[in-house]
């Protein structure tokens, strides 16, 4: 039987125009590896219930960014419903590969979109745990309008490069014009690599990492989507 | 104890076909571990190693010339969706295991880049596996495991090991790739065997 965890959602706030972050009081929680994720279970008055999986945000406690899915059937629940105090069910932590666990080896995080969010997980359990293996995000998004945990990541971590790629529309002065994704954005070989977004990003970003001498073997890879092609 | 969510009403996906927690797809997500492997079909080969290591070979003209089933069916995702009434083209495991003598109890399918996953060798057998290289019509696109993948439909999909390149018949059970990173080592959808401790 699978244990379900019933957390109380504790605060939460808007994260991007289509996504929130929920931070839940998990007093039980045993703990997390970065990209790990939960399971989350709603149950309608009739019994009814519908379980999605998310990636955990924090390197510690359970904090989830939702992206609203316009016709989904769970996160508009959590991005327009849930309030603080209300209850969900939680199954987790879940998941054994695509996860950092603290070493020396540099890190080339490279993600699309909603993908940045067990990259933050990351980027977050490395400051916690104070090691210094270099980090290089590179974060693919459409325009500034949608970037994730936008203060945390503008913000100097020392040891944490931060490079954002805007697709469509990039800020005034940005030295990179919009575009995808393309090998002159990514690091060479050497780095332990973790590529997350939608599947076409996905496929593209581990093509090009491949191509740049990567080991396929160093590249872990998450996707996720309502649907893909 | 039921938590009950306040407000919610979900979609009521009560598809008879539908195996518990799991919701429709039309599109036909991915789900895999790491970079997709190219493999060029002269260099491709299908293996069954057995338990006495006899080793079975098949080039890709050997099997894509050996009598191919059309089965659709309907397939389940751990991450949740389902998606029915998909058609591939492939070869049945009945077919290939027709002069493999093994004893052997267990299989560990082993794939192009290195993805490993395990079942017991029965749920291969009795039309219940395909080795598929033909999906909807088309050459099965390198994204969804091309040029073939083990089908095994009544297991969670990620049985069906994209870019297949052999199993391994074993006396024990050795576990997968995702087997031993906390999903559930047998997988079956009706009876939601998702994680390690379902």
């Amino acid at each position: 039987m699978t244990r379900w965890r019933t957390v109380r959602l504790a605060g939460a706030h808007d994260e991007t125009a289509g996504s929130r972050t929920l931070v839940f009081d998990a007093p039980d929680w045993p703990g997390h590896l970065p990209g790990q994720h939960v399971d989350v279970r709603l149950t309608a008055p009739d019994g009814y219930s519908a379980r999605r999986s998310y990636s955990l945000a924090s390197a510690e406690g359970v904090e989830l960014t939702v992206e609203r899915i316009d016709d989904g059937e769970v996160s508009p629940y959590l991005t327009d419903e849930l309030r603080v105090g209300d209850q969900v069910e939680i199954h987790g932590p879940i998941g054994g590969w695509f996860v950092w666990r603290p070493a020396t080896t540099p890190v080339l995080l490279v993600s699309g979109g909603a993908g940045i969010v067990p990259m933050m997980a990351m980027i977050r359990a490395r400051r916690a745990a104070g090691v210094r293996a270099p980090f290089h995000l590179v974060h693919s998004l459409r325009s500034p309008g949608r970037l994730h945990y936008a203060s945390e990541l503008l913000s100097p971590d020392p040891g944490v490069r931060v490079s954002l790629l805007y697709t469509r529309e990039a800020p005034g002065g940005h030295p990179r014009p919009p575009g995808r994704l393309t090998a002159a954005d990514l690091d060479g070989p050497g780095a332990a690599c973790f590529v997350c977004g939608p599947t076409g990003f996905v496929e593209a970003a581990a093509d090009l990492l491949v191509g740049l001498g990567h080991d396929p073997g160093a590249i872990r890879t998450e996707r996720f989507g309502p649907s893909g092609s | 104890m039921t938590v009950f969510s306040r407000g919610f009403r979900g979609k009521h996906h009560r598809d008879d076909r539908l195996p518990p927690g799991q919701y429709l797809t039309q599109g036909f997500p991915v789900l895999s571990a790491g970079p997709t492997p190219r493999i060029p079909l002269d260099r491709w080969e299908f293996a069954i190693d057995t338990e006495t290591e006899q080793v079975h070979r098949w080039s890709w003209e050997e099997l894509t010339a050996l009598p191919s089933e059309t089965p659709t069916v309907d397939i389940h995702c751990v991450t949740s969706w389902s998606k029915l009434d998909t058609r591939w083209r492939g070869v049945s495991l009945d077919v290939l295991f027709e002069r493999v003598e093994t004893a052997a109890d267990y299989a560990l399918v082993y794939c192009y880049g290195g993805y490993t996953t395990n079942l017991p060798l029965e749920d291969l057998l009795d039309g219940k596996a395909w080795i598929a290289y033909g999906y909807d019509g088309h050459e099965l696109a390198p994204q969804h495991g091309g040029p073939a993948r083990l089908l095994v439909p009544h297991l969670y999909f990620w049985k069906s090991a994209k870019w297949v390149r052999g199993i391994r018949l074993l006396h024990q059970d050795h576990p997968g790739l995702w087997e031993s990173a906390g999903y559930h080592n047998y997988g079956d959808p009706w009876r939601e065997q998702r994680y390690a401790d379902d």
